[in-house]
């Protein structure tokens, strides 16, 4: 294993989530870089994970199984009752019922058949997307001609840092931020572009999770914009069109 | 249920995939297959039969809900959910909200637990495992994975010293590792 051997302890706690906050806090700034790390957490957590089957042996009462079966019912995840058709109406003569009866079975199996197909064809239409998606982001942080900014805080400690990763020629921005204090419920953080020319362009909103960590990926932004600098402000929670004032952190491109 | 029975042989991969087609039964299939570990986890933490259902029914509901949150390409499904069922047991333990988002657990791990068979060579093991280990070392392990003590706390209630702590419980997972490692 090549995890580094001074982390190796902290790793495991970590796996088990047994970790106090700031020691954490030191070990989460360590994985941001270290995929070797990264690698032995992912190990340790299967590895905890074994400690369930130590408890396997007590079995569920069957009210439970009942109970569950019947909250799925309730909520169908999509409404696939079929039309009624009224077929009979359509069938005077009883010589042809057999035959019309039997042509509707063939029709009803089909158009679930057709469901089943549109089903599938909707799930691989989103995979596709999402593949798309997780392409865009993945050349975005390898490319060449991507800027890199590193946004700071101008004074004081738990230093809250973000960086901005830009790609002008498709508008592609991620942003990912760190130590970020939690704020009130009907405040945001947002991230503004700052163009050579004009007004900040809204980037995106976002709130840090329990870690102080939080992230933008790819807001919608005007084609090939030109940016000066990245700054952050502290919003009401829907966002705002015009930044308010104090900049909390701001950084200017390569 | 004989929807459910015929399910019996699939892979977790195809009863998730007729799930996230809103089958009914394969998500009672799924629950017969996972339902006892999700279960004896829960009550192992919480020590109550009526907050062990409850966790019970979250975590299924849950994957009933969104089936997407359990991405097949990072672990497999049995352990996964075992680990859901901890955390939300322990969350309920300590009264406080859900701390980790589930779809950021990953479950890296070798043992497939779709057969009945498997389960129970896998659970064997890990017995196996736990009883060869000197108990100071199985207690420590227990107390962070079942009652979710951090190692301070662990310290404070065996009197032992945290660097001791940190040391037993890495050793104790590594332990595990290598049973399923041969």
């Amino acid at each position: 294993m090549s995890a580094h051997e001074q982390f190796a302890e902290d790793l495991a706690l970590h796996a088990l989530g047994a970790l106090p906050a700031d020691e954490r806090v030191v070990l989460e700034k360590h994985l941001e870089e270290c995929a070797a790390c990264r690698r032995e957490l992912e190990q340790l957590r299967g590895d905890m994970a074994l400690m369930a089957l130590a408890t396997a042996g007590p079995v569920p009462p069957q009210r439970a199984r009942q109970r569950l079966l019947e909250a799925i019912s309730r909520e169908p995840r999509r409404a696939a009752a079929p039309a009624r058709h009224r077929w009979w109406t359509f069938v005077p003569w009883a010589a042809a019922a057999a035959l019309a009866a039997g042509l509707v079975v063939l029709w009803l199996q089909k158009s679930d058949l057709q469901q089943r197909l549109a089903d599938l064809q909707n799930q691989s239409a989103q995979q596709q997307a999402e593949l798309q998606r997780a392409r865009e982001v993945v050349s975005t942080l390898t490319a060449t001609d991507a800027m890199r900014v590193t946004l700071v805080a101008a004074k004081t400690p738990p230093q809250p840092e973000g960086k901005a990763i830009y790609v002008r020629d498709r508008s592609s921005l991620i942003f990912l931020a760190s130590n970020f204090q939690a704020l009130p419920p009907q405040k945001t953080y947002e991230l503004w572009l700052i163009p050579i020319n004009g007004a900040p362009i809204p980037a995106g909103i976002f709130k840090p999770d329990v870690h102080g960590n939080a992230s933008v990926i790819n807001p919608p932004l005007p084609a090939g914009v030109e940016a000066k600098a990245f700054a952050i402000t502290v919003e009401p929670e829907s966002g705002s069109s015009a930044p308010t004032m104090p900049i909390l952190l701001m950084g200017a491109g390569e | 249920m004989s929807g459910t029975e015929l399910k019996g042989d699939l892979t977790d991969a195809a009863v998730l995939s007729a799930i996230r087609l809103g089958d009914e039964n394969a998500m009672a299939a799924l629950y017969d297959r996972y339902s006892a570990v999700v279960y004896s986890v829960a009550l192992r933490v919480l020590g109550d039969t009526g907050a062990a259902e409850d966790v019970l029914q979250e975590v299924f509901m849950q994957l009933w809900r969104n089936p997407g949150l359990f991405d097949a390409s990072r672990g497999s499904l049995g352990p996964w959910l075992s680990v859901i069922a901890r955390h939300r047991a322990i969350d309920g333990l300590r009264k406080r909200r859900p701390e980790t988002d589930i779809a950021d657990v990953v479950v890296s791990i070798e043992p497939d637990m779709a057969g009945a068979a498997e389960r129970a060579r896998a659970m064997e093991k890990v017995r196996g495992t736990l009883g060869s280990m000197p108990s100071t070392q199985r207690q420590a392990l227990e107390m962070a994975y079942f009652e979710g003590l951090s190692h301070s706390e662990i310290s404070a209630k065996t009197g032992e010293p945290l660097g001791t702590i940190k040391t037993r419980i890495r050793a104790g997972l590594l332990a595990l590792r290598k049973a399923f490692a041969s």
